[in-house]
């Protein structure tokens, strides 16, 4: 047999047998030889040749990659303090820890290298090996019918507040602001955030209803957060009760993760737009999700971003536009009771291999809108990241302290100019969530730096968000790539017409054909 | 006759089985030699940081004055407190303890730990008590034990054992950042903590000679060999110095 039709048998036999091992349960992990193999080439990097979570990468990450020694996993299907199951460890690999560093493997690894891998990752903590360790996932119930409810997320709401308290951590609404917060370590002393409950898609073990019941009774090891299994044995609330706070912290995210588009649409209003974040036209405008990543292309990189993403909405009248960002973010910065976890933040996130940890100072909170300085007439835009020297970018610029709105030409990270014209920025907190309204002219005197905002066409645009109690500031922020901003021309009557027209004429067209043809064919028959 | 005989036994094991259940922690069996001390402390005397406890007004309720954090707690007498004193090394092969009977109580009080420094047996039953009816959550963060971490959001008590000695397994509260206790699991009942005068005891020891290892959570370990025969008492001093 050839070397090549040995590979293509063996290819065969592993696509056979592909559903046969899928539905092994357990999983059967298998070889730590080839595992070690995997390991080296793709997870050391950040986990460390000796698993203990300290590859070349990981001073850079917040949270930082499993140590493996310790045996101790946050995502499991077990009691606080067991060992994972092999199907935990699976899960993990196959798809990966949202809002962490650690990607979905499935796909990018087979499913044998995936298994050996984790055979592999076992060998790093002598627990595995230790066999009066009890390894069972626990037995979880199926959630209760009616969990969107209001009856139901009333119960749970009861619960979060009064009875378990997880504002304490999580905050009053959810955002990860409760006064614990700015305390929290994990086991290896690191700071660690209180999870935001209203970006489910962020959560390291799921989203769905299923995935935060089942935190709830296991617990994240190895985090502040416990287990609420023994409350149940003790009486205190029911297993349906904790299935109510499931689907309640369940609500506080959009049914779906929010799709990221390239274009908001702006709809012209009649009236003036609103000016405030909190007026109620902004309710009935159509909001668009912009994630947003580390700046990790100049120095001083910033690896760690603490705002992941800005929701947009546009809206616009005759003269002006007015464009609201929202986005989470625990603090009001500067806040002096968040000053400590800023420092151990510094601490903890080294953003550049050169730069010593810096100094907690009590930066403020930023947000930058982007446009490039004239609506391009093709795709070619300025620098995403502030624009250029020879090619600067226009920018609305917002800070929490001092309150102020400027607008200015960026031309690098370091070099900011403002402009003397006239841009409004109003903002609002509210537990954990900045809304701030920008509004300016749809036209104004400056047509050289300043962008003409004109409807109809796509208009670049790009954010940059800092969080000041996190340590960002300058070069350490959050940034998108760019997108555009579409003001909607109301829509001409002929627009609903001309389809209705079209239709008709195809109907009567086709009618003639079918005569015609059924004509003929009498003719035959005929004959 | 016969009867008394059979009932002065029942009473007998009656008796010594509640004196067993009402030990608490586990003694060793009577008789052996004892080694006692005290630990004093030199130098400056550290401040300890003040909590507060405005977050927690039941908490902050049970206290005179504002309360300080117990990393250093040194007595009037200049002895320090809370220092763990234990076997570390020395027992014969063939030594086995006893059975652990009773609990090992942990209360959370005031929003601190009382005791702050205890010691378990291995495979016996830690009560951890929530006295103050507010949420606390226990996390033990061992590395020879496994961990686990529970919610407390009420008066209640639950029950954990530890599988493995292991000196120390941490605990702590993540509501309270300030709350920290320091746990010893031992495979003997040969340990003490230095208490309010400073002084601990180690009783039936069987003959031998012995590391005893003093351990103070911001002063480190020192150790002291003493040997023991028959019931003799040794005295074995420790003193840390403030940095």
């Amino acid at each position: 047999m050839t070397k090549r039709a040995f590979a293509c048998v063996v290819v065969l036999i592993t696509a056979a047998s592909t559903p046969l091992t899928a539905h092994l349960s357990p999983l059967t992990l298998q070889d730590t030889t080839r595992g070690k193999a995997v390991y080296v080439k793709w997870c050391a990097g950040c986990h460390g040749d000796g698993g203990a979570g300290d590859g070349p990468s990981a001073a850079h990450m917040l949270p930082r990659p499993r140590n493996f020694t310790g045996a101790i996993y946050k995502i499991r299907s077990t009691a606080s303090g067991q060992l994972p199951t092999d199907a935990d460890l699976m899960r993990a690999i196959d798809e990966g820890l949202p809002g962490s560093a650690m990607p979905a493997w499935k796909g990018r690894l087979s499913d044998g290298e995936r298994r050996d891998v984790a055979a592999y990752i076992k060998t790093f903590s002598s627990f595995f090996a230790d066999t009066s360790q009890h390894v069972a996932a626990l037995k979880f119930s199926s959630a209760p019918g009616g969990g969107t409810d209001p009856s139901a997320l009333k119960e749970g709401r009861r619960f979060y507040e009064d009875s378990i308290h997880c504002n304490k951590c999580h905050g009053d609404e959810g955002r990860g602001d409760g006064p614990s917060a700015p305390t929290l370590k994990d086991d290896a002393g690191f700071p660690i955030y209180a999870a935001d409950l209203h970006q489910n898609w962020r959560f390291r073990g799921g989203g769905t209803v299923e995935d935060i019941y089942r935190r709830l009774r296991t617990g994240l090891d190895g985090t502040p957060m416990p287990s609420f299994s023994d409350l149940i044995e003790q009486k205190f609330l029911t297993d349906e009760q904790l299935w109510r706070l499931a689907q309640y912290v369940r609500s506080l995210s959009p049914p779906g993760a929010p799709e990221v588009r390239d274009v908001i649409h702006a709809p012209q209003i009649a009236g003036t737009v609103p000016v405030s974040p909190d007026d109620s036209v902004w309710a009935r405008v159509s909001r668009y999700w912009f994630p947003l990543v580390g700046q990790v292309i100049r120095k001083a990189r910033w690896f760690a971003p603490a705002v992941s993403g800005v929701w947009v909405q546009a809206v616009y009248d005759s003269k002006t536009v007015a464009l609201r960002v929202s986005w989470d973010d625990r603090t009001q910065s500067p806040d002096t009771a968040w000053l400590k976890l800023e420092q151990r933040i510094l601490e903890t996130v080294a953003a550049d291999d050169s730069a010593p940890p810096l100094q907690a100072e009590p930066w403020p909170d930023q947000l930058a809108v982007q446009f490039p300085r004239h609506i391009p007439d093709g795709m070619e835009r300025p620098y995403f990241l502030m624009g250029s020297e020879t090619d600067p970018v226009y920018q609305w610029r917002w800070t929490s302290r001092p309150r102020k709105s400027v607008a200015g030409l960026a031309r690098s990270i370091e070099r900011f100019d403002t402009l003397p014209g006239a841009l409004a920025g109003e903002a609002s907190f509210d537990h954990g969530e900045w809304r701030l309204v920008f509004t300016r002219a749809l036209a104004t005197p400056d047509t050289a730096n300043e962008v003409q905002l004109e409807p109809g066409r796509a208009i670049p645009m790009a954010f940059f968000a800092w969080d000041g109690s996190s340590g960002e500031h300058g070069s350490r922020m959050a940034v998108s790539t760019w997108y555009f901003l579409a003001l909607d021309r109301p829509t001409p009557p002929g627009v609903f017409i001309s389809p209705v027209l079209a239709m008709v004429v195809t109907l009567g067209l086709g009618l003639v054909v079918v005569r015609r043809a059924q004509r003929r064919g009498a003719a035959r028959a005929g004959v | 006759m016969r009867k008394l005989g059979a009932m002065a036994a029942t009473g007998t094991v009656l008796a010594l089985a509640l004196a067993a259940w009402t030990h608490q922690p586990p003694r060793p069996e009577q008789g052996g030699g004892t080694i006692s001390g005290k630990v004093k402390f030199a130098g400056t005397k550290p401040a300890m940081p003040k909590i507060d406890m405005t977050e927690e007004p039941k908490c902050k309720a049970k206290y005179q004055g504002v309360p300080t954090e117990e990393t250093v707690v040194v007595n009037p007498n200049g002895t320090l407190a809370n220092v763990f004193v234990y076997v570390k090394s020395g027992l014969p092969a063939s030594y086995t303890a006893p059975a652990p009977s009773g609990d090992v109580t942990l209360d959370q009080d005031g929003c601190r730990y009382h005791p702050h420094v205890l010691g378990i047996l291995v495979g016996q039953k830690l009560a951890i008590k929530n006295s103050d009816g507010i949420l606390h959550n226990i996390k033990a963060k061992g590395v020879k034990n496994r961990p686990f971490n529970i919610s407390q959001p009420t008066n209640m008590v639950s029950e954990r054992t530890f599988t493995a000695p292991e000196v120390m397994v941490p605990l702590e509260c993540n509501v309270h950042g300030w709350m920290h206790a320091w746990l010893a699991v031992l495979p003997h009942p040969f340990s003490g903590v230095s208490g309010a005068d400073g002084s601990f005891t180690l009783k039936g020891l069987p003959p031998g000679t012995y590391t005893i290892e003093a351990w103070h959570e911001k002063y480190g370990t020192q150790t002291a060999s003493v040997t023991v025969a028959g019931s003799e008492t040794k005295t074995a001093d420790f003193s840390f110095a403030g940095k």
